[in-house]
């Protein structure tokens, strides 16, 4: 894929982009674009895809004038403009899919197709989402890899947390990127989403992984209630990262959608 | 100098396998711990003891906030420090602080604090501290990476509040109020003195140079240290031309333990101030720094030592030897803590000290006997460090001359005729 930057009114935004064919925008989780990748190479074989990063995540410059919620959806929709499209396939995982829930509510009209994959942005007071801002980096694999160990093996593959210019990195990192997600997530990533998901008119396709742990499937219900017609594939042995862990069956779910 | 007499207010009753047994003293403590009838005790001793500071001669008996955390008992340090207003008569109310951006509206605070100086006669020194991210983000559910950008703006609201004579609107990010027109007024003008508990980032250094704040290190990490924080306070300080270093500009917390002798400091407190470091201090190093909390730039400059959960957790345990060579805490006989205190004072070139003298869960009687010493034979030894300084009174209280005692309503006996019914 390549990476570009495309100017927005807050501030300069990074993008990547591969593919040809019908326009799909993806927007990444609260960990960034990292396990991403190979998933949306594959994706760009079916579609024209563009990855923009939300400010402060990688080397994308920071947004302090995003502060919440709307400013979140909004700065994401001058996104999509900026980059010239109407109406592309609106994917988001986790964060991301609780951002393209909101932008689909607040402009019904402007998205016709949409797919969430394990989105954030609702709570359940009987089935209470992780504290992902609390968690040690050694804490996480669990909740987000069906296969943990496996998982673990990937995520430290990072670095070494005593050492301590990169923990200094790990840190700046941290700070930008989980920072920024905190706007919208800390300390209960819910900011009234279930009131306005009765505005989404968009065809929702609903992909989760089986055995997410972080936000389990039973949230995948509770959008379903909340989005008419929405429909809900259910991935096998794959965990909250599920395009991550079988990103062909993702593939296919979204390509419902062409 | 100015040597005030802190007390956490730690709960003593933490089980000896507590570390073990239990991941965080803070957040997430286990809530089972608590007894809501020893606490009744537990409260009046800690309260006496800071009144008995304040007998004896310390500058200012200081207390602090901190919320589900097993070491601090005082969510709400204006409820305390409004009881020791009332019981003591001319040391300083040192409330370090009041975490303003937690306050809504944050004019609470102003509030609040105008009462407990008119309450005291002009006797408090007011602290705005960002908070802990524990206390800020974990326990009070602010967003980390706006909450600075709040706290700013609380500091904004509350000085207008105690300066400007006339009802005025603020129209706030965080808090929008039509009317802003503060009463009561602090007795001291134009405001009581501010102290800023500050963990290095450098915008918490400029944003003390530029309102005339003291900067506190409040760590119990002890003053070795504490060297290399304040000496980039004092590097700031330097950069930005500031026109004098009072040391007054800055505080500092120390534990202290004063006994007979080295030996006998050893053989009374160490038991109680390994229950502080090694179990009061147990927390959960996930919740020590939500991402955001600490600004880029903080992270980059490298002021890390103190924040990178080290293995082990924030504080690996320490032998009382550890801890006294490290200076993590400053101990012994009157000489002993007399020498390390005056080379803490001069090599940290601090004026304002936050003496911790009830530490862990030590019994009260201890702690009586070590802050007895310590103002006795210690204190006044220490006094004037920083002569060319005496007069800078930009950081401490400045009382009304006439004070009134409290209780002192007229006996039952004169009633009647004091109320005039004779007449």
């Amino acid at each position: 894929m390549e990476l570009k930057t495309i100017q927005t009114p807050h501030v300069p935004v990074r993008y990547h982009e591969a593919g040809q064919g019908q326009p799909l925008v993806f927007l990444h989780g609260a960990g960034g674009l990292d396990l991403d990748m190979g998933f949306l190479d594959a994706l760009a074989e079916k579609f024209h895809v563009y990855a923009p990063l939300m400010p402060g995540y990688g080397d994308s410059e920071e947004c302090a004038e995003l502060r919440d919620m709307l400013d979140f959806k909004l700065h994401t929709w001058d996104v999509v403009a900026a980059l010239g499209l109407k109406d592309p396939i609106l994917v988001g995982f986790s964060m991301g899919g609780m951002i393209a829930s909101e932008m689909a509510a607040v402009a019904p009209r402007d998205v016709s197709r949409l797919a969430l994959i394990a989105p954030a942005g609702l709570w359940l007071d009987a089935h209470p989402i992780p504290d992902i801002f609390s968690m040690l980096p050694y804490q996480l694999p669990p909740y987000l890899f069906h296969d943990a160990a496996a998982g673990a093996k990937i995520m430290s593959a990072g670095g070494d947390m005593s050492d301590p210019k990169f923990l200094q990195g790990f840190l700046v990192q941290a700070a930008r990127q989980l920072g920024a997600a905190g706007k919208i997530m800390f300390p209960i990533p819910d900011r009234g989403l279930a009131s306005r998901l009765y505005r989404i008119k968009a065809k929702t396709i609903l992909i989760w992984g089986e055995s997410d742990k972080l936000i389990p499937p039973v949230y995948a219900q509770a959008f379903q209630r909340g989005i008419a017609g929405a429909e809900l594939v259910m991935v096998p042995e794959a965990g909250h990262v599920v395009a991550f862990e079988k990103p062909h069956d993702v593939i296919r779910a979204i390509a419902r959608l062409a | 100098m100015k040597f005030t007499w802190f007390n956490l207010m730690p709960w003593p009753y933490l089980p000896a396998d507590f570390r073990q047994t239990h991941r965080s003293v803070w957040v997430d403590i286990d809530s089972k711990l608590f007894d809501p009838e020893k606490s009744h005790e537990l409260y009046n001793t800690y309260i006496d003891l800071l009144e008995y500071a304040g007998a004896l001669g310390f500058d200012g008996i200081g207390v602090n906030e901190h919320h589900q955390n097993a070491y601090g008992l005082m969510p709400s340090p204006n409820l305390i420090a409004a009881g020791l207003a009332r019981r003591t008569r001319d040391v300083a109310i040192v409330v370090l602080g009041a975490s303003i951006a937690l306050y809504n509206p944050p004019l609470r605070v102003a509030e609040e604090f105008a009462m407990l100086d008119c309450i005291s006669g002009g006797r408090l020194v007011a602290g705005f501290p960002v908070g802990t991210s524990m206390d800020t983000n974990y326990c009070y559910g602010q967003i980390p990476a706006l909450l600075r950008e709040k706290y700013r703006e609380a500091n904004d609201l509350i000085l207008r509040a105690w300066n400007e004579r006339e009802p005025f609107a603020f129209n706030g990010r965080y808090t929008k109020l039509r009317y802003v027109n503060l009463w009561p007024r602090p007795i001291q003008q134009p405001r009581p003195p501010i102290h800023i508990p500050g963990g290095g980032s450098i915008e918490t250094f400029d944003f003390c140079l530029d309102n005339t704040y003291s900067y506190s290190y409040l760590s119990f990490g002890g003053y070795v240290r504490g060297k290399q924080l304040m000496q980039s306070y004092w590097d700031r300080v330097a950069e930005r031309n500031t026109p004098d270093t009072s040391p007054y500009r800055a505080g500092f917390a120390q534990t202290i333990c004063v006994a007979d002798t080295d030996e006998e400091a050893e053989r009374l407190y160490a038991k109680h101030v390994s229950y502080f470091y090694n179990r009061c201090l147990h927390v959960f190093p996930g919740f020590a720094d939500a991402p955001g909390y600490r600004t880029i730039k903080t992270i980059q400059k490298g002021v890390l030592s103190q924040y990178a959960p080290p293995k082990g957790g924030l504080f690996p345990e320490l032998s009382w030897k550890e801890m006294v060579e490290g200076g993590y805490i400053i101990a012994g006989s009157p000489e002993t803590v007399r020498q390390r205190m005056e080379e803490m004072i001069k090599g940290l070139h601090v004026g304002n000290i936050f003496c911790l003298m009830h530490i862990g869960d030590m019994p009260k009687e201890k702690s009586m006997y070590s802050t007895r010493l310590f103002a006795e034979k210690v204190m006044p030894k220490l006094r004037n460090i920083f002569p060319e300084h005496a007069a800078d009174n930009r950081f401490w209280c400045r009382p009304m001359a006439n004070r009134v005692s409290p209780g002192a309503l007229p006996t039952e006996v004169d009633l009647r005729q004091m109320a005039g019914a004779d007449d």
